[in-house]
């Protein structure tokens, strides 16, 4: 049984003309210890995927179908008395902005044994004691002099240190991490990668890692989702899906980096708009933007306008489109743009 | 936009300076921006004078045609020098010349003309686009100030081809900015950028803000007008990536101060600075998969130290390192690339 398993999860914003549908069946699942990315662009539901693993969702927005096993154990329906249980303690969560997370009037200190105490009966000696070992994992120096410094006390990379710390407090399965190192510089985001990865290996922790970054995803992550307008458009082993996207808009999502263009050539663009949510295309969600809408002749293909793809084996992943075997035949975007 | 190039851009010999013109267009020197820090005060009462070099002596030459990358983390003064070089902020100390003319101590009255000739793109076009004028409309004020003579026919005439230029699609013209996505923006935030057709465009991370696919479509419009306007650019970021594959010349800069300025191919593929090297290897990579490495944390940036400003995390500083501050020099076997680091000229390095 898998640590984390989801599957066919709706959600829905109820807006006043018609209901946006912010993730469509997405499933997957985690086991313990692995370390899960997730990359699409802003808009295709990666945070509304992590708050909803929480229940976390902000009104209007509901979960209206599917489900949320951990452990076994349903999290949807599951009554907030018993979620709050949960949260924290077995499945954490490290936002973007640790300056949007800290309390900036509450010392690290009391922020810390805050949450120590809200789950734990343990005296303050005691919380103290933990909180310093944490904040050591996460290799901060003094531990003892910032448990009574404040938030703005400390540098950003610091600070996001400190949210980790917060999150390993009650030792959790699952660190769910959205765009963690976005706000920091690329040498602190270099510190950070190293010590996430260690702590979920020693600890077996699970990673569900969120970001718009390709190179984070590959220097943190074992196994990838893309996600593009509320669906899962595919999964597989990190390095093969970067090295080896399968799925169109994982190939657009890879060439666009400039890094895999040469010095001023023209880097390749996906072109065209994200969809709007409230007026998304029928058939499959991408094929406005897709360069393999069209067979040889010209023609339309009609199963990419006739309805949604789903999930399906191809090669060491899964990839949601129609024509993913035929595809490896036809030239892809360089070919055929030269 | 798609159409309008579809190969590669131009080389860069075409867009390369004039023969014979040796002034840069921009001379940056020993700039200085010095910011007064209110610390708590003393038993005493009296306010310590403590001060932050946010720019502190800066050299720095862009010829005609280049495209300058400043890279650096954030709070190094990369914004701080765009922000100095646009007359933006004031200098503490030190001068900017301009086309061979220095500008930095000029009044608003004498600034105008170069106002018009130098542009600035900001980072968060969410923030730089006035939300109550349509587009058209902020795309035609500069001109109505600037061209007091221009017919309103002649205005819009100008500001239509710009749009069309741009790729910008003519009803965009009554749309507000609200109305647009970030990348969209952006162009627009571009477009009021060129409209008075200036020589020299500082852009402050101008993608930054953007996803991935559309980050590309941005630059991709940037390299292509600057080719075609002959355009000189300052670009400040901090994504390596995007600096290898848009300068013709990288500057890189650490606390106030730029410890390596070299072209780019030479920059990526044998960096000399400890912190250059230290930058490019914490760089996550996806076409390696060797794990970035990570650098001791700096401290939270104190006032002046005497000696080289990344003494403290270098690895092989010395301690003529911690008490003298290293000129930035020009290597010996390599045309153009500057150097400030002691291990390097002393030949350890």
């Amino acid at each position: 049984m898998a640590l984390l398993e989801v599957n066919g999860l709706d959600v829905q914003f109820p807006m006043r003309q018609q209901p946006l549908q912010a993730l469509r069946g997405v499933a997957f699942h985690l086991e313990r210890g692995e370390r899960l990315g997730i990359v699409g662009e802003s808009g295709a539901g990666k945070s509304v995927l992590a708050f909803s693993l929480l229940n976390l969702l902000s009104r209007p927005g509901f979960i209206n179908a599917g489900s949320i096993r951990f452990e076994g154990q349903e999290l949807v329906g599951l009554s907030e008395r018993r979620l709050r249980r949960l949260r924290g303690r077995r499945l954490a969560m490290i936002f973007q902005d640790p300056m949007m997370t800290l309390n900036p009037l509450l010392t690290i200190g009391q922020q810390m044994v805050e949450t120590l105490h809200a789950h734990r009966r343990l005296t303050r000696r005691e919380a103290r004691a933990l909180a310093i070992g944490r904040l050591g994992h996460v290799q901060i120096a003094e531990p003892e002099l910032r448990l009574r410094q404040y938030p703005h006390e400390l540098s950003g990379g610091m600070r996001q240190r400190v949210v980790i710390a917060i999150a390993l407090l009650l030792d959790p399965d699952i660190i769910i991490a959205d765009e963690p190192t976005t706000a920091l510089d690329v040498t602190t985001q270099a510190n950070l990668i190293a010590l996430l990865r260690q702590l979920c290996d020693k600890h077996n922790v699970g990673l569900i890692l969120i970001s718009h970054d390709l190179g984070v995803i590959n220097q943190l992550t074992q196994r990838t989702l893309v996600m593009y307008a509320g669906s899962i458009v595919e999964q597989g082993p990190t390095r093969v899906l970067i090295n080896d996207a399968q799925h169109p808009y994982t190939q657009g999502l890879v060439n666009a980096l400039p890094q895999l263009t040469p010095p001023r050539q023209r880097l390749r663009q996906i072109p065209g708009p994200l969809p709007d949510p409230l007026d998304s295309p029928v058939g499959c969600a991408f094929h406005p933007r897709c360069p393999y809408r069209f067979h040889d002749d010209g023609t339309p293909r009609e199963d990419c306008l006739a309805r949604a793809p789903r999930l399906e084996s191809a090669g060491e992943g899964r990839v949601a489109c129609h024509w993913v075997r035929e595809l490896h035949e036809i030239p892809t975007f360089e070919e055929t743009s030269t | 936009m798609d159409n309008l190039l579809d190969s590669g851009y131009p080389p860069l010999a075409q867009v390369g300076r004039p023969a014979g013109d040796d002034i840069p267009l921009l001379r940056v020197r020993q700039l200085q921006k010095r910011y007064a820090l209110r610390g708590a005060r003393s038993w005493t009462g009296r306010q310590p004078t403590r001060s932050l070099e946010a720019v502190d002596g800066v050299d720095l030459d862009i010829q005609r045609g280049d495209v300058c990358c400043i890279v650096g983390e954030s709070g190094c003064g990369k914004s701080t020098l765009a922000r100095l070089i646009m007359g933006l902020t004031r200098p503490s100390h030190g001068e900017v010349h301009y086309d061979g003319k220095r500008i930095d101590h000029l009044g608003t009255a004498q600034r105008r003309p170069y106002r018009r000739r130098m542009q600035m793109i900001f980072q968060d076009p969410y923030a730089s686009l006035n939300p109550r004028l349509s587009v058209r409309s902020m795309l035609e004020e500069p001109l109505r100030v600037y061209h007091r003579d221009w017919t309103r026919g002649r205005i819009r005439e100008a500001v239509e081809a710009l749009m069309a230029d741009l790729g910008m699609s003519p009803e965009w013209g009554s749309r507000h900015a609200h109305e647009f996505s970030g990348g969209q923006r952006q162009r627009i935030a571009i477009a009021r950028a060129l409209i008075l057709n200036p020589e020299f465009v500082v852009a402050d991370e101008p993608v930054s803000s953007l996803d991935v696919s559309v980050q590309a479509q941005v630059l991709n419009l940037l390299a292509e007008i600057q080719t075609k306007r002959q355009l000189t650019f300052v670009m400040i970021t901090h994504d390596l990536a995007v600096v290898e594959h848009f300068a013709t010349r990288v500057a890189v800069m650490y606390r106030g101060t730029l410890c390596e300025i070299s072209d780019p191919a030479t920059l990526f593929s044998s960096p000399r600075h400890p912190y250059t090297h230290a930058l490019l290897a914490a760089m996550p990579r996806i076409d390696d998969d060797r794990n970035c490495r990570p650098l001791p944390e700096a401290g939270v940036a104190a006032s002046s130290m005497p000696g080289c400003a990344f003494s403290d995390r270098c690895p092989y500083a010395t301690t003529r390192c911690r008490r003298e501050a290293p000129a930035l020099v020009e290597l010996d076997n390599a045309a153009d690339r500057w150097v400030a680091c002691h291990g390097v000229e002393e030949k350890r390095l």
